[in-house]
């Protein structure tokens, strides 16, 4: 099961695999310029290639991380979606812990201090 | 013979590869951890590796989740670098040796690692990255991939990742070849890029790590795949690859060097280079 019992955390196991697969199947296909063209061309048309559930196709339309991760979203893929937005993995971070960038930021930077 | 003649551990953060791109070696945000490989490059000077053995993990480059092997190992004379989406340059193609990977293969089968082998195989970021940071001038020696799943649970064990790696260390040993090789193991150390919990870092836990997998790895196998993502963080878990690496030294094995720095983007971002002193040991055995 994907509640491994770590807070705040989602484990991308078999569960999650399967739930997901429509949408990392999208994500991966980024990999191609031309396909990162015809989903911003026409993104509706794009998800409905794939067949992304109605979970996964409003967290994609909220640009929603953690609700793309309760989709089945595994975040390497995730990430490859993130990069069409202009998102990086601080922008990701940011997003998913309720925080302004620079405070994630300044968060990450904390830890080398402790 | 061949022989093992080091380790080294590093990260594989892809900003590193845009930094490298952009020239920010310099940057007061990048200089000190890009300053760590500057004692990395003169140690490899020093012990003028013929060919590398990589453990690493692919990121959804070459494998997707249609199929998934736990471990691949990479048979191809070449080894081509791809767009990964998410604005990377793309490298030249790295050289390969695919007469040692089928030795190499020969003795994981020969160990019961069912490996998945691979004549054709994308590397991503996680195999590119360490190699421009240890080789800039694009001069690095041919390079077995070896890629370790960590993206789809579940998860090889750090015990069995340790073992991956000693029977790795043993075929490199059996390796009629003279060939000087040195083991690199990509990625970590703790680090979370997705959930509630992203940006988590746990520095006690990586310099228990990086003790641990200079002097003790026998001290890391007693954890699950879930005590290290509670203790590393979800992409922390890469961990394994150090592991493997770590595996494949069977000599005396001491730090020549480490550097730890937080943060480079969501990471702790280390470096560690250990030397194998294979020759000594056989002749001590």
């Amino acid at each position: 099961m994907a509640d491994h019992g770590i807070p705040g955390t989602t484990i991308f196991d078999g569960v999650m695999a399967r739930k997901g697969y429509a949408l990392n199947k999208m994500c991966y296909s980024f990999n191609d310029p031309g396909n990162r063209a015809a989903f911003l061309k026409d993104e509706d048309a794009y998800c409905a290639k794939y067949h992304l559930t109605a979970e996964q196709r409003e967290a994609v339309r909220h640009k929603n991380v953690l609700e793309m991760i309760a989709a089945g979203g595994n975040v390497y893929y995730l990430a490859k979606l993130a990069g069409i937005f202009g998102l990086n993995v601080q922008d990701l971070g940011a997003q998913q812990t309720g925080m302004t960038v620079e405070a994630f930021k300044a968060k990450l930077q904390e830890a080398g201090r402790n | 013979m061949a022989e093992v003649v080091g380790g080294l551990g590093t990260s594989h953060v892809p900003a590193i590869g845009n930094a490298i791109a952009k020239g920010l070696q310099q940057d007061p945000y990048w200089k000190p951890f890009f300053d760590g490989f500057i004692e990395a490059r003169a140690w490899l000077k020093r012990i003028k590796p013929d060919a590398v053995v990589m453990f690493y993990n692919d990121h959804g480059l070459n494998f997707f989740l249609d199929k998934m092997p736990t471990f691949a190992v990479g048979a191809a004379p070449q080894y081509n670098n791809a767009d990964e989406g998410w604005g990377l340059p793309v490298l030249r193609p790295c050289r390969g040796d695919a007469e040692f990977s089928w030795h190499l293969i020969e003795g994981l089968v020969g160990d019961e690692f069912d490996v998945t082998t691979c004549q054709e195989m994308l590397v991503d970021h996680a195999f590119v990255v360490p190699l421009q940071l240890l080789w800039p001038e694009g001069d690095a020696p041919p390079v077995v991939p070896v890629a370790v799943n960590t993206v789809q649970h579940p998860l090889a064990s750090p015990a069995r990742c340790l073992k991956l790696g000693r029977s790795i260390g043993r075929a490199i040993a059996s390796y009629k070849k003279d060939m000087r090789v040195l083991v690199i193991g990509t990625g970590g150390l703790s680090h979370q890029l997705d959930g509630a919990r992203a940006g988590f870092i746990n520095k006690e836990f990586d310099m228990e790590c990086i003790d641990k997998i200079t002097a003790n790895p026998e001290g890391l196998i007693n954890y699950t795949v879930d005590d290290i993502v509670r203790l590393s963080g979800t992409q922390g878990v890469e961990l394994l690859n150090w592991i493997a690496m770590r595996g494949a030294l069977l000599g005396r094995v001491s730090k020549a060097f480490c550097n730890y720095h937080i943060p480079i983007s969501n990471t702790a971002s280390a470096l560690l280079v250990l030397d194998n002193e294979a020759a000594e040991a056989r002749r001590a055995a």
